[in-house]
């Protein structure tokens, strides 16, 4: 009667699936996500086709099309130089989301490997960094940007790299309150009482833990990032004129706004939309992942 | 018309889960409970036991629905009342006390008004009416100084106190029907013993009927007079409680009581195979079937009904439960315990002397001021362990038992004394350990789900100590790692799983598998079993057993249930607020002259007999720190003998080589006194001591 | 409490601190100092070295950034340098407009947002929850001009309703100041009520699902009173410490919408005093701001503080 069964003497049915396409899965079941997604793509294949489609130079200037309202050869109108408004809103999206891609992939680096480190390594370093991280947080961000692009000049590096650092600070902070979420639970304390070295632990134990959370952080920082960039280029601390950009566009078109509205219509339907499509991907993965994008402020 | 106090018929309860279909949690599960009776309710994690409680409330958890069936009390179907009724039934007629207090009372609400609350809700009594009662009911759960108590807020109770309060709560509108989901758990053995015992008096004086609702079959033991042990979202036997226990006629119920281990046996119990299966995932026929050596062809395609047994009153859910019947369960029983096999060699693996533990200390500004300092977390610890033994260190909430683990571990630091494991010396960090020291030393921690990365599969996981320790090739960790879990007996298709596709007994074994994946020779094993369902315990610990007795490894094992100790260990060490108070051999400890700690645990610990009374000795208040002098039990001993016990720290005294007691009072009188206490209190089990060895 | 109060206080002065030292060495990075920003093309080396002599250039920054740091908390930021006028002069009128914006904005959208975050959190997923949500997502999400030069475009230009952008002086009396503030009030308040109603909605989410609200309701509690004495107060707590953060943040967003409706507030002001490059007063902004946002969170730790109990009540530090 002793029956000594092994405890699992046949393969119980498990849906073998890698966790990308779980996630995958679970966020085609939100319609806000596939909408955010579909958005988000279809900028991003404008901004890559656009020089080849747009129907007119940017920068042409022609004082006899000046202010002309939207119709079929000028499809959103032209501004007060008569330069095609369609044209120009199809390329004004390509240098912002160069600029914050590429300073989101910096903020997010700098600042996840330092939260991870300072939530692993603790102490007094860790107490001494934050209390500077707090304070850095507490200053009106737009002051600095202002500050230093405004004595730099406003070079996509200077730009790239100002943005990148300040959106880098608040993630410091998110990156550091997920590590430590993990360091206390007991896998970290079976590496440790192992014997593994520090560098294993933050690599292999940490970091695909924290990863999700830097994903979501990534698609934050990203609709921030934006946000932030067309108000220096609003501000005229981006993009020179003539350059084609939303933000820029919308400056420009604030003197006509009562005779030609359309100059700032379109481009405000552009980067909105395109920034909304940012936040529905953004929450739509999070609650993929399982995690809660509660915070809605980039603090 | 004579209604039935609570009807429960062929109630269904599923949600729909993300695939769309709809998994049922609950399977016509069918039920009558008179006015007054106590009904236990036992099952497992995922048996839906919980849903059917929360069903008599009205309550169903987000998402899932009635599918079919009904619920009545006294003829009142709670599902069909509108928000006024449902309120007025709520509390007021059918009660409930949650298994976590802490969080089932709300933060920011002073005690008092909690209970205040229910009282003008369910009695509408208000001022100081309402004040005066709650004073009462306050004192009713034996809460110290109910007046103070009446203004706290939660926060500021101890664990068994916030428990009392969830009492005095349910109470207050003097309910007929409490529905009590788990309200132990969690909870210190003799926290727990004073609870059950305080719940007993309360609702004979009452009259309250109870649905207890539990996993713990010592406490099901102790509370019911009728049980209904479910399975898989169904009710697979209900009998008298002395039916459950001594005429078990499902074969789940009877491998269920026959794999938790007991206080008066030593030896492992027998372990029941398989795990238990997830919702929605049982067969078309009985979903015992896998687990169940009854079972023949007629098990795997036609459901059972649950129809009369041979007791009065005895339902079964079984197609075979008359050639069950016929084996008499408790020769079963006896022959259930099997004592593991080892070879304990002379020389010390472990030796502690005058070990100290220190969690915080003391500030440069404290020790200028001159401040004493304050008592060490862990004091005093000198305990050799063999090479080959198994060790359990054994103690409440706060007794130190994991911190000695951990300094031993080398992840804390000991204040003063020696630590060496052969010729090592353990006095250092896991960092300043040298590699062959680490890969010897192991620990399996009490909960896979936080002791294994989620994001690594079972091979990564099982890949970490191959690398670090052994420096294998891919193609060799492979190999090994299919023979670790095939070791575990877990296949070799688990390797690529992650550890959330796994039940909570694979889990373990892969944690298990990683610990010995590093051929150590300490492996140090803190609550291993604690965080499991009762039926994938004991293969646990065989598998455990197995080990050792292959590899000879040292277990130093940590345990809070004493019964769990008698069926593993060899020796057993009790410590209370990070002071020894006896070590012993196993048998030593669990047979007279105990140390008074000792004895309060082994009279608390709940036992799955029905009509044993636990013995109550002493106080259930927690103490937060260790006295300054003296001994450290002498507040809440029982067999205090005045103010030496707190002014002298107490002598060893031996009774035989190796078994030491730490009190003042002299052995044979402790003997005397202990013994002719546990006669009087205690009858022996029915069972026989004696233990069939394999 | 007391203690912890201190403590706080302690945090608060140390935060400006870091914040001072950083303005102060984010311009001292910069090339160029005050001198040459001053000087612009008329700088020879004779005329940079007597003006810096002059305002204190030649002394070591640590000494430099001491007099300053000790100035301004006595209230004197120094003079500025394009306006030949004391920082503080040209300061106060304009942090009294901008202080008008925020506070009338918080005083509205404040409430607001707690009444519809609670709303949304208690209707969570139905359709009262789906509108503030969406809603919300898309105020929050739009940059401040766009919000405003689309409010512009619906109450100045179609329906003319509200001036477009300010005309009058900065030191002008509060009631003219008033049609012009609508506006500035309506844009910020959208943007403020979207962050915080999303925190209380999740706050109130989590709270509704905690097991002492269930345990209410199954304890024949009726539903208004659970919600009001067990879950807001509960949810509303966290939810005063992220508000304080959310509000900090906005002020920087403040300098947008300023410069949109040409709102004679301290955004404005550091504009144009970052294209002066009038480096005492850029320094004074930064730290009159920084001020308010230490206050403000020092303010809301103190409520914090005082509403729960389990800190109230917590008797060693």
């Amino acid at each position: 009667m002793a029956v000594v069964a092994p405890a699992s003497d046949k393969p119980a049915p498990i849906r073998r699936r890698s966790r990308l396409s779980e996630t995958w899965l679970y966020l085609r079941q939100s319609k806000s996500g596939m909408l955010g997604l579909t958005i988000l793509v279809f900028h991003i294949l404008i901004a890559l086709s656009s020089p080849l489609i747009v129907p007119f130079d940017p920068t042409d200037i022609d004082a006899s099309l000046k202010n002309q309202s939207p119709s079929g050869e000028h499809l959103f109108g032209t501004d007060q130089f008569g330069r095609d408004v369609f044209t120009r809103v199809l390329l004004g999206g390509r240098i912002a989301l160069v600029i914050t891609l590429t300073a989101t992939v910096i903020a997010v680096t700098w600042g996840g490997t330092l939260g991870i480190l300072l939530g692993f390594l603790g102490g007094r370093i860790d107490e001494a960094v934050m209390r500077v991280v707090d304070a850095l947080l507490a200053a009106p961000y737009i002051l600095f940007l202002l500050l230093i692009v405004s004595s730099l000049g406003s070079s996509n590096r200077v730009l790239i790299f100002t943005l990148g650092f300040f959106y880098g600070i608040a993630v410091v902070r998110v990156a550091r309150a997920a590590t430590l979420d993990f360091v206390a639970r007991d896998f970290i304390t079976a590496a440790r009482a192992r014997g593994e070295r520090r560098m294993t632990i933050v690599l292999r134990e940490l970091l695909p833990n924290v990863m999700d959370i830097l994903l979501v952080e990534f698609a934050m920082r990203w609709s921030w990032m934006l946000l932030a960039f067309s108000s220096l280029s609003f501000l005229g601390f981006g993009v020179s004129p003539p350059t084609p950009d939303w933000g820029l566009m919308i400056a420009e078109s604030r003197k006509a706004l009562q005779f030609a509205p359309w100059t700032a219509i379109f481009p405000m339907i552009a980067l909105g939309t395109l920034v909304i499509g940012i936040n529905l991907a953004a929450d739509a993965v999070a609650k993929a992942l399982g995690l809660d994008r509660t915070q809605g402020a980039p603090v | 018309m004579n209604e039935p106090f609570v009807e429960v018929n062929d109630l269904t309860i599923g949600y729909r889960n993300r695939q769309g279909q709809i998994v049922n949690v609950l399977r016509g599960v069918s039920l009558v409970m008179p006015r007054g009776g106590a009904l236990g309710l036992v099952g497992e994690s995922g048996s839906g036991k919980s849903t059917l409680g929360m069903a008599l409330l009205g309550h169903l958890r987000a998402g899932s629905q009635v599918q079919a069936g009904t619920v009545r009390f006294e003829g009142v179907d709670p599902f069909a009342l509108n928000p006024a009724e449902l309120q007025a039934l709520r509390g007021g007629r059918i009660a409930l006390i949650p298994q976590n207090a802490a969080e089932s009372l709300t933060p920011t609400m002073r005690v008092g008004d909690q209970i205040v609350e229910v009282l003008q809700f369910n009695r509408i009594l208000v001022g100081a009416e309402a004040r005066d009662l709650a004073l009462e009911l306050l004192g009713q759960v034996r809460l110290p100084q109910p007046e103070a108590m009446f203004t706290r807020y939660p926060h500021e109770l101890s664990g068994g106190q916030q428990q009392r309060v969830a009492v005095a709560k349910a109470l207050a509108g003097e309910p007929e029907l409490l529905v009590l989901d788990e309200p132990t758990t969690g909870l210190d053995v003799t926290t727990q013993a004073h609870l059950l015992d305080l719940l007993a008096e309360i609702v004979a004086q009452m009259g309250t009927a109870m649905l207890y609702i539990s996993h713990d079959l010592g406490v099901i033991a102790r509370v019911s007079d009728r049980v209904a042990v479910m399975y898989a979202g169904e009710i697979v036997e209900v009998a008298a409680v002395t039916d459950i226990f001594a005429r078990p006629t499902h074969p789940y119920t009877r491998g269920l009581l026959a794999s938790i281990p007991r206080l008066t046996q030593a030896g492992i119990p027998k372990a029941m195979p398989g795990q238990p299966p997830t919702p929605g995932e049982h067969g078309t026929g009985c979903s015992f079937t896998p687990r169940c050596t009854f079972a023949d062809g007629t098990c795997e395609t036609v459901a059972p009904t649950l129809d009369a047994a041979a007791q009065p009153g005895q339902l079964v859910r079984c197609h075979h439960w008359q050639t069950v019947a016929k084996i008499e369960f408790s020769q079963e029983l006896q022959q259930a315990f099997h004592k593991a096999v080892r070879k304990v060699e002379p020389e010390p693996a472990v030796e502690l002397a005058g070990v100290e533990i220190a969690y915080t200390r003391q500030g440069l500004i404290q020790r200028l001021r001159g401040l004493p300092e304050p008592p060490a977390t862990v004091s005093d610890i000198t305990l050799t362990v063999h090479k080959g033994e198994t060790l359990a260190l054994v103690g409440e909430s706060g007794s130190g038992k994991t911190t000695i683990v951990r300094t031993i571990a080398g992840l804390m630091l000991p204040r003063m004394g020696s630590l060496k494991f052969k010729d090592y010396d353990l006095n250092v960090g896991v960092d300043r350990r040298p590699l062959e020291l680490r890969q010897q030393i192991q620990l399996i921690f009490q909960n896979p789900d936080a002791s294994l990365n989620p994001r690594h599969t079972v091979a990564e996981i099982l890949d970490q100590p191959l690398r670090l320790y052994f420096n294998l090739s891919r193609s060799e960790r492979r190999e090994r790692s299919i023979e670790l879990l095939e070791r575990v007996r877990l296949g070799p298709h688990y390797r690529l799983r992650y550890p959330g596709q796994l039940s909570g007994g694979e889990k373990q074994r892969v944690a298990i598998a990683r610990a010995f994946a590093a051929e150590p020779q300490l492996v140090l094993c803190d609550e291993v079993t604690s965080a499991l369902d009762v039926s994938v315990q004991a293969a646990v610990l065989d598998l455990l057993a197995e080990l050792q007795a292959e590899h000879g490894v040292t277990y130093i094992f940590i345990a809070h249930d004493l019964a769990l100790v008698h069926a593993f260990a060899d020796r057993v060490a009790v410590l209370y607020q990070g002071r020894l108070c006896e070590v012993g051999s196993t048998d030593e400890i669990y047979t007279p002259p105990h140390h008074p700690y000792t004895e309060t645990l082994l009279a608390a610990a709940p036992r799955p007999v029905p009509g044993l009374r636990p013995h109550l000795l002493g106080s259930d208040v927690p103490e937060l720190a260790p006295p300054p002098r003296g001994c450290p039990f002498q507040r809440r001993c029982p067999r205090r003998i005045g103010s030496i016990c707190d002014e002298e720290a107490p002598p060893w005294r031996v009774p035989v080589e190796g078994h030491r007691i730490r009190c003042h009072i002299p052995l044979d009188e402790l003997e005397t006194a202990q013994v002719s206490a546990a006669e009087h209190v205690i009858p022996l089990e029915p069972l026989s001591n004696s233990v069939s060895s394999n | 409490m007391l203690k912890l109060t201190v403590r706080r206080l302690f945090y608060s002065l140390i935060t400006l601190l870091i914040i001072a030292v950083v303005v102060f060495v984010a311009v001292e990075l910069l090339p160029g100092d005050t001198a040459t920003a001053y000087l612009g093309r008329e700088a020879t080396p004779q005329r940079l070295a007597s003006l810096r002599a002059e305002l204190g250039l030649d002394r070591p920054a640590i000494e430099r950034f001491a007099r300053w740091f000790a100035g301004a908390l006595r209230g004197d930021f120094g003079m500025s340098l394009a306006r030949d006028k004391p920082v503080v002069d040209l300061i106060g009128v304009r942090l009294r407009n901008s202080l008008i914006l925020g506070l009338s904005a918080a005083l509205i959208g404040i409430p607001l947002a707690l009444g519809l975050g609670i709303i949304a959190g208690l209707t969570r997923d139905r359709a009262p929850d789906l509108w503030i949500s969406t809603a919300a997502l898309i105020a929050m999400t739009l940059p401040e001009f766009v919000t405003a030069t689309f409010l512009i475009l619906v109450f100045s230009i179609s329906l003319q309703l509200f001036p477009a952008v300010t005309v009058v002086p900065a030191n002008a009396p509060i009631l003219d100041l008033l049609p012009n503030l609508v506006l500035p009030i309506v844009t910020l308040t959208l943007i403020m009520v979207a962050h915080i109603l999303r925190m209380v909605r999740t706050s109130v989410i989590d709270v509704m699902t905690s097991d002492y609200v269930q345990m209410a309701i199954l304890s024949g509690v009726p539903y208004r009173r659970v919600v009001l004495r067990h879950a807001l107060p509960n949810a509303l707590l966290p939810a005063i410490s992220i508000t304080a953060l959310t509000i900090g943040w906005l002020l920087g967003g403040l300098v947008i919408i300023e410069v949109v409706f040409n709102f004679p507030g301290l955004g404005t002001l550091l504009l144009d005093a970052i294209h002066t490059r009038d480096i005492p007063l850029v320094q004074g902004i930064a730290l009159a701001t920084a001020g308010v946002y230490v206050v403000v969170n020092l303010g809301a730790d103190v409520l914090t503080l005082m509403l729960n109990p389990r800190l109230r009540t917590l008797r060693t530090a």
